[in-house]
């Protein structure tokens, strides 16, 4: 029953819990992921750029602090610190006085929006409910690379570093239907990457593979990717700065600052396979088979552009 | 090194649980199936007898030990203003009424409940060989020469008994055996000549007094049956054929041929037994059979705790088997669910309402909820007052639908208390969360998928036989644990794989490294 998935190579969430996720993340690391204020600590630590931290606002009293905060800056994101799956952030464009624009042009009171950080800081985003941080930092403006291919929303690249190999990757393009969205189960497109040239592969929504945006008619396939490099030997680096040795790394391409590190993931989804149109077994294999000794970042990301590259 | 720890640990498991499993059903007879009965007889002698004039009385009555075959569930010493008192000496058990003055027509019975019990102890232990009867001529000679021929045709113990018994049965053509048994008209008699004709041979041998228990309410009479012991064990044979046998249904009553009973003071003494049998439940029969074989298994299980404590429990012990579903389910088919066990939860409590209605209070607690849950989203109310406001307004709910189902006359809806309000609260929350930001879609499809689950979970937990095991044996629990560990392990697909990846069966356009 299984058998075409086995040959493709799938790997699943069973396979990745237990085979993966258990075996190469200890418990005791993952603060360093969940929590986005250290893994930002970290990442500046380790020289891996990340988007600018404004300040963050640990108690209800913390909230009146904000105005000031911000005072310096038009345009800011507020996120949990906690957050998963993108839940509970909010992305502010434009503010005067009391009301906060939104980037889809939604307006915030003053109240409203309080009232979301008291939600946040009481842990209504975080995992467990527990009580949150809420992060103020800077706001991406991003890459104009993606502009012909993205509608609304954030396009973010996605890359697994298995052992600090990076193995897999994909832009995440969101759609009409996603809603601005980058999950690809909710209709946003996702597109391959190949390690070795940086540029699209695989154009793939829902369960098809297409070559155009289906908002825009644009090739997704073919985009060339700037700064790729830089990209892998950030995400190679977030294996040092995390120990971690299953890791999902999300970058984002900023328009002045270049490529950054917007958040780590220790339970990375599966459906940068079918972006990819591949799975992602046979490619771990090969590094569980032939990782030996210390390497540097530039090395495996050397090594990983050697053994994964797609033909022309 | 992983993974053989988990197997052995897995295999213990196992091990142990079947192991008392099977010890229970075979050793102990606990019954595999909910309303198993067992047989159960109850033996009744019924002793009589008349006295003339005022006066003291005193009956005795020989009664069972250690019956071969059997267990004594209870035995009942009944008689109108006798003093009872029991006598044990030498492997004889004696019942002795006895009352100070008594006139007219006397009745004490004597009652005992059996059960078939094959593992109970070896009746006893060997007698001393028996001295060679000292007879007068011409009789012994006639036994000398029975025996002698009697070895001729014989090899063992076994055998030379059998002969014996054939020869004494066809006593006519046979004028030794004829003169030995010129005396003896009851088969009790005969079977007493063949016991002297083993004595003969010096091999140890009694003759029993036996009741053949039967299917249906009847009187019946004793009869003699004969046991030999070959050295290492007795041997039992029927004295009127000769053949070796203890029926399944034969109870010894005596090792004695001797008169079970003994009036003084009265006359007119006689005795009748009584058999009757009655199917009990198989439960509780093996529950005393265990005591009667002296197993604590039983003061340490469930079935020894009050009954109330063994209500809560038979519900208590279905939550592994629900939990194990949930694995499943999640793990192995890939059903998305709210909370990771609400759905055993939510079963239980469908227990009470039956399902149907249990399906309909439970969305619509949830509606009505999440609906309350809008509303108060509106108020910007922080995160923890919203859930308590959230949990009241599920209380309320929940009194209102018992009120208004009470008045319609509708008892269902009084079950609604069952419904655990905490992890219902936590439901509303979370799919209203689920709702918001990754649309109502993904909300109803989790919240069917719980409830498709626990609509199963209540299946299962509904099966009579899977109640009644897991009830009268926990120990299966820890073949469940193994089971569990085991898909703990489990890498391989989910079900809803198969949809979620089926783009990758297909080939890629680009071609390119796997």
């Amino acid at each position: 029953m299984f058998a075409e998935l086995r040959k493709a190579g799938v790997m699943a969430l069973n396979a990745r819990n237990a085979d993966f996720i258990a075996l190469e993340n200890p418990r005791q690391l993952y603060p360093a992921v969940d929590n986005k204020l250290l893994t930002k600590a970290l990442a500046l630590k380790h020289g891996v750029p990340a988007p600018e931290l404004y300040g963050a606002l640990s108690a209800p009293h913390d909230i009146r602090d904000l105005p000031e905060l911000v005072a310096q800056h038009q345009s800011f994101v507020i996120k949990p610190a906690h957050g998963s799956g993108g839940d509970g952030i909010v992305v502010i464009d434009s503010h005067r006085k009391d009301r906060y624009r939104t980037c889809s042009g939604r307006i915030y009171s003053w109240g409203e929006l309080s009232h979301h950080l008291a939600n946040m800081i009481n842990g209504q985003f975080s995992l467990g409910g527990h009580p949150d941080q809420a992060m103020v930092e800077y706001r991406v403006r991003f890459d104009p690379v993606f502009n012909t291919v993205c509608y609304l929303g954030v396009p973010d690249i996605r890359i697994i570093v298995y052992r600090g190999y990076p193995v897999m990757s994909m832009v995440r393009l969101p759609t009409r239907s996603s809603d601005g969205k980058a999950n690809l189960h909710q209709g946003a497109l996702g597109a391959g990457i190949c390690l070795a040239t940086g540029r699209t592969i695989n154009g793939v929504l829902g369960n098809e593979f297409i070559e155009e945006h289906p908002d825009t008619g644009m090739a997704v396939v073919g985009i060339e990717i700037p700064y790729w490099e830089q990209m892998l030997n950030m995400a190679a680096r977030c294996y040092e700065l995390t120990g971690l040795g299953y890791l999902g790394v999300d970058l984002v391409l900023d328009a002045q600052r270049g490529p950054l590190m917007l958040e780590l993931n220790a339970r990375p989804g599966l459906n940068i396979q079918i972006a990819n149109g591949r799975g992602l077994i046979s490619r771990l294999e090969r590094i569980r088979q032939v990782d030996a000794g210390e390497k540097t970042a530039e090395e495996r990301v050397t090594l990983t552009q050697e053994w994964f590259r797609h033909a022309p | 090194m992983n993974l053989r720890h988990l197997f052995v640990l897995v295999a213990t498991l196992v091990v142990i649980g079947v192991s008392a499993f099977t010890y229970k059903v075979t050793r102990l007879g606990f019954p595999l199936l909910p309303d198993a009965s067992s047989q159960l007889w109850t033996v009744e002698a019924r002793i009589e007898f008349m006295r003339y004039t005022p006066g003291p009385a005193k009956v005795a009555l020989e009664v069972p030990t250690n019956p071969v075959g059997f267990g004594v569930l209870n035995e009942h010493f009944v008689s109108r203003g006798y003093g009872v008192s029991i006598r044990e000496e030498g492997g004889r058990r004696e019942a002795l009424w006895a009352i100070r003055r008594v006139q007219g027509d006397q009745a004490v019975y004597y009652r005992l409940s059996l059960f078939r019990d094959q593992d109970a102890k070896p009746p006893r232990g060997a007698d001393a060989f028996p001295p060679v009867p000292e007879l007068e001529e011409p009789y012994a000679s006639a036994l000398e020469m029975v025996i002698s021929e009697v070895r001729e045709e014989s090899a063992d113990v076994a055998t030379f008994t059998g002969t014996l018994l054939r020869r004494v049965r066809k006593a006519n053509a046979d004028d030794d055996v004829a003169l030995l048994l010129e005396d003896a008209q009851t088969p009790l008699q005969r079977a007493e000549v063949a016991r002297m004709l083993l004595a003969g041979a010096r091999i140890p041998a009694r003759v029993l007094q036996a009741l053949p228990l039967t299917s249906d309410t009847r009187q019946v009479a004793m009869m003699p049956w004969l046991a030999v012991h070959n050295g290492t064990q007795w041997l039992y044979f029927d004295p009127a054929s000769g053949e070796q046998s203890l029926p399944r249904d034969l109870f010894i009553w005596s090792w004695d041929s001797a008169s079970v009973m003994s009036v003084s003071g009265g006359t007119g003494e006689r005795i009748e037994f009584w058999v009757t049998r009655k199917l009990e439940d198989a439960l509780s029969v093996a529950k005393r059979r265990a005591a009667s074989h002296g197993s604590r298994i039983v003061d340490f299980s469930l079935l020894d705790l009050p009954l109330q404590t063994q209500s809560v429990y038979s519900i208590l012990i279905m939550i592994p088997i629900g939990a194990l579903l949930v694995v499943l389910m999640r793990n192995i088919v890939g059903v998305r669910t709210f909370g990771t066990f609400l759905p055993v939860l939510v079963a239980l409590a469908f227990r009470e309402s039956q399902l149907i209605s249990g399906i309909i209070l439970f969305s619509t607690l949830v509606a009505v909820g999440l609906a309350v849950r809008f509303y108060l989203e509106r108020l910007h109310l922080l995160l923890v007052p919203r859930l308590a406001a959230v949990l009241i307004v599920v209380v309320l709910m929940m009194a209102a639908v018992s009120v208004l189902s009470y008045r319609l006359g509708l008892e269902i809806g009084l079950s609604v208390a069952l419904f655990p309000m905490v992890i219902l609260t936590m439901v509303i929350e979370r799919m209203s969360v689920v709702w918001e930001e990754r649309g109502p879609g993904d909300a109803i499809k989790e919240g069917l998928g719980s409830l498709f689950v626990a609509a199963l979970v209540y299946g299962v937990m509904n099966i009579d036989l899977i109640r009644h095991v897991t009830f009268v044996f926990p120990e299966v629990l820890l073949i469940v644990l193994a089971v569990v560990l085991l898909l703990g392990r489990y890498t391989g697909y989910r079900l809803t794989d198969l949809r979620r990846f089926r783009v990758l069966t297909r080939n890629p356009p680009t071609p390119g490294p796997d």
